[in-house]
């Protein structure tokens, strides 16, 4: 396959960047998209051309570094699946594909197509978990949780963090990534003694990052590769609105 | 240096109460004078970190990713071992460690293995604890699936991926510590050398990947977390930056490193495709709880199939030969997984795999199907299922997966003590990155295992009494000498890689390499070849250090500079796998020298001769290490040759 990239290239967070054009030739449609970047940055490195920088690490979908913004979507054409899981064989020979790092203001450039997602976990420190420490636990079988209950916290805690439910919306809204770590602790029993302070918490915590609003589009879990549910987020909304209803905490 | 694994006397039920009962104790108000080191936040690191944290040390934890959730931990898919023995079918703390030494053929020690097994039960309590969403019967009990080498349901899992959850679970403990202030997370930085100053390990220096500021951090302690070096083989299961790196600098610096050549070769992956292959990917395990592994019986009928004149569907019942099933009737499909890839390999070398390559064999889920129902293997396995398609094009619901084994896991790795203490004292490696307790070859399911009971269980027992013991007083600040030195030697080698300015690229060395491991030091080795093997290795990497093109600076972020300082510690450790692999001549789980095997093929160990643990030492650049020797003692089980028939 020939394939034609326009790949955003920016040293830095304070230079500008601008689309660059690469040809690539001989590209197999087995190939991963990621991949074809391999491919690409081994012909740059003998041209004396410095390579492209991007994240990705376990290539198999699960790590959540990989962030690329292809052709206008999140993880590019196909749904439910990161750029790491993403093969050629999804493009056509002779194709254009314009590839973007993720683009919102809590999310800044580092180099090219690299991202600070540090915010994220700023939002799971301020709350995002269960205080137990090591060695307190009763026998686990103690905390029955019927199968239906963990099914949905499963449904939601196999979020990968990877961030294309703030790159999809146009508010570069992160309520998805939150309302799946809010809705992962909130109906299992375990997280039932800290869940207001939880979801106010977090909450807090996402919107002084500089995360926008959400308006409900739905775009997050359309490109989200684990396509988690926008019922997560109707949970979170009732979460936070019960959390404020019976808060003690006056900062909130 | 005598090795000294301080395994505690007594009975094997008590080894561990006493061993805790002995250790000195750090009182509640002094831990917030010790500084503790973590490097890496997979599930060793990351359950360290959190609980040395929440015991009141000062914890500063590094990581190379962008984020403490993305360690490769992350991706372990099938389950963590544990004897609870919930499902009544007769597990029990001796079974579970019966099961590790037997499966580890009988290379692990007595005594870190019972621990292990001991301490399982607690790593399920800890991690439901914390909101971990095992899968759960209809009643709200857990549920339990079985794995390789076991014949009892032992296996908790959370779909396919409790690697994932268990990770999350401690990476949430971790965040809990950073809000508290007792854990300082430092990310995007790299390990680079660990710092030794009378005898003791002081510090570590670091790389900060965004800038390149190389830097001196200092502490009491340091705890290596960084992972295994399956990478080595270049394709492998690992993560892409998955490396050796913080290990193999620490035993430059006098850790010794153990059974280097234990590496495990998955026999449930994807098969390699085309030269441009990154990374190979796992199909869990559990697969074969319900998945049939087969080839064709003739060679012919593999002939037409590789060559796409008919498909797998097309070969009538009669004519498959379930080779696992027909070799192991009593584990069948689940026997483990050293023996499950060496066979899948004989099948292969027989003309009778089923990839255009040759190299695949068929793992067929249409019994399950027709027994359970498409739903119920939906339920089990659709993610997997998914991920197959995603990557191959083809649906396993509809024709039969193709697989073949990859590398996995390194069973090797720095040689600890009982404490979990390398030969350097304050230095301790956990998880992956030591060679403890999986012998010669690791079970399904248990290296999930291990990473959580080192980091949860272990650790926090076992610092303490090397802390109590040297004082709050005995460590050294970062403008000591040795810390600068060490930052120098980090400068002089980045402007070495970066002047070189040859031309070939690192990946071209690190798949040379790559290529060098798995055809002589891989499945199966003998001696010519690892004597062939030696060599390659040697002139690889003169080369890379005459070649490499490695451009930019090293003040600014610089991927392929942090990618040739992880190949050149490859081009080192591999020649000492093969040094190992030479030298141990028995075959033993994943090491399976030709030369030593029974009559009908299985690994023929020597037990006379080589029931201890290889210890190397490092003496120099470009001179030979020399080996150490502990002696693997056992009074509980009786070493018999493995048969799983």
């Amino acid at each position: 396959m020939k394939i034609t990239l326009k790949v955003w290239r920016q040293k830095n967070s304070n230079t500008p960047g601008k689309l660059v054009e690469y040809q690539l030739d001989n590209i197999s449609p087995d190939m991963s998209f990621l991949e074809m970047f391999d491919v690409l940055n081994g012909e740059l490195t003998k041209k004396g051309e410095e390579i492209i920088a991007f994240d990705h690490d376990c290539r198999e979908g699960i790590c959540g570094s990989c962030s690329m913004y292809i052709n206008g979507r999140a993880h590019g054409p196909q749904t439910g699946s990161t750029t790491c899981q993403l093969h050629m064989r999804s493009f056509s020979d002779g194709d254009t594909i314009v590839v973007e790092p993720w683009r919102a203001r809590a999310f800044p450039v580092i180099k090219d197509l690299m991202v600070d997602r540090t915010a994220f976990d700023r939002i799971a420190q301020a709350g995002g978990y269960i205080s137990v420490n090591t060695g307190s636990a009763p026998d686990a079988n103690e905390i029955p949780v019927p199968r239906e209950v963990a099914d949905t916290a499963m449904d939601a805690a196999q979020c990968i963090a990877c961030g294309a439910c703030v790159a999809a919306c146009k508010n570069a809204s992160a309520m998805l990534y939150v309302a799946a770590k809010v809705s992962h602790f909130a109906v299992l029993p375990q997280g039932q003694a800290e869940r207001t302070m939880r979801a106010e918490r977090m909450v807090a915590q996402m919107d002084t990052e500089g995360f926008g609003a959400c308006s409900f589009t739905g775009a997050c879990s359309v490109e989200c590769p684990k396509s988690i549910s926008l019922d997560h987020i109707a949970r979170l909304n009732r979460e936070y609105l019960g959390a404020k209803l019976t808060s003690n905490n006056v900062q909130g | 240096m005598e090795l000294d694994s301080k395994i505690p006397e007594g009975p094997l039920a008590e080894k561990w109460a006493r061993h805790k009962f002995g250790l000195k104790l750090v009182n509640p108000a002094n831990k917030r004078k010790y500084d503790i080191i973590v490097v890496g936040t997979g599930l060793a690191g990351a359950s360290a970190a959190a609980s040395l944290a929440e015991l009141g040390y000062n914890v500063k934890a590094f990581t190379f990713h962008d984020s403490a959730r993305r360690a490769h931990s992350i991706a372990a898919q099938g389950g963590i071992n544990a004897a609870k023995n919930y499902q009544n079918d007769g597990d029990s703390v001796f079974r579970l460690f019966y099961d590790t030494i037997k499966g580890g053929d009988y290379r692990a020690r007595e005594g870190n293995v019972y621990r292990l097994a001991e301490v399982s039960v607690n790593i399920i309590d800890q991690c439901v604890a914390q909101g971990v969403p095992f899968a759960r019967e209809y009643g709200g009990l857990l549920a339990n699936r079985s794995f390789g080498g076991a014949q009892v349901s032992r296996t908790f899992y959370a779909r396919g991926q409790t690697g994932q959850q268990l990770l999350l679970g401690a990476y949430h403990a971790l965040s809990r510590q950073v809000a508290n202030g007792k854990v300082k997370l430092i990310t995007r930085t790299e390990m680079l050398d660990v710092i030794v100053v009378d005898g003791k390990a002081r510090g570590i220096i670091t790389r900060n990947l965004l800038t390149g500021a190389i830097e001196s951090h200092s502490a009491h302690a340091v705890l290596l977390c960084t992972g295994g070096y399956g990478n080595v083989f270049y394709l492998s299961t690992n993560a892409m930056n998955s490396n050796v790196t913080a290990a193999w600098r620490a035993h430059k610096k006098g850790a010794y490193f153990g059974n280097p050549c234990y590496t495990q070769i998955h026999p449930t992956c994807i098969p390699v495709k085309g030269d441009y292959q990154s990374k190979l990917t796992l199909m869990s395990e559990s697969l074969r709880n319900d998945g049939r592994v087969w080839v064709p019986k003739s060679q012919q009928d593999a002939e037409k199939i590789r060559k796409g004149q008919i498909k797998a569907n097309d070969i009538p019942e009669d004519a498959r030969d379930y080779f696992l099933e027909r070799r192991y009737p009593s584990f069948g499909n689940l026997v483990p997984r050293d023996v499950a890839s060496r066979n899948a390999k004989y099948v292969c070398d027989e003309g009778r795999g089923v990839a255009p390559t040759g190299l695949a064999v068929y793992l067929d889920f249409a019994d399950a199907i027709r027994r359970d129902g498409r739903k119920t293997i939906e339920a089990k396995y659709g993610n997997l299922f998914e991920m197959y398609e995603k990557i191959v094009g083809d649906n396993p619901y509809e024709t039969p997966m193709m697989i073949y084994p990859a590398v996995h896991y390194t069973m090797g790795g720095l040689w600890v003590d009982y404490n979990l203490m390398t030969t350097i004292p304050g230095l301790y490696a956990l998880g992956e990155a030591n060679f403890s307790d999986h012998g010669a070859n690791r079970l399904g399911a248990s290296a999930l295992m291990q990473g959580l009971a080192d980091g949860y269980f272990v650790i926090p027992y076992t610092i303490g009494d090397y802390l109590a013991t040297i004082g709050p007083g005995d460590k050294i600040a970062v403008d000591h000498p040795a810390f600068k030195e060490g930052e120098q030697r980090i400068h002089d080698m980045n402007n070495r890689l970066l002047s070189i300015k040859g031309s070939k690229t690192v990946d071209e060395y690190h798949k040379a390499l790559g290529h060098i491991m798995w055809d002589y030091c891989g499945m199966s080795r003998n001696a010519e070849g690892l004597k062939k093997a030696k060599k390659m290795i040697q002139e690889l990497r003169a080369e890379f250090w005459q070649n490499v093109r490695v451009l930019g600076t090293n003040e600014e972020m610089n991927q392929s500079l942090e990618h040739a300082g992880r190949v050149a510690d490859f081009l080192e450790l591999g020649e000492l796998m093969v040094d190992d692999a030479l030298h141990r001549e028995e075959s033993c789980g994943g090491h399976f020298r030709e030369e030593y095997q029974t009559e009908e093929g299985e690994a023929k160990r020597d037990d006379a001769n080589f029931t201890y643990v290889a210890a190397w030492e490092y003496t120099g650049d470009n001179k030979p290490e020399v080996l150490h020797k502990e002696e693997l003692e056992f009074e509980n089980v009786k070493l018999t040759q493995r048969s799983y028939k």
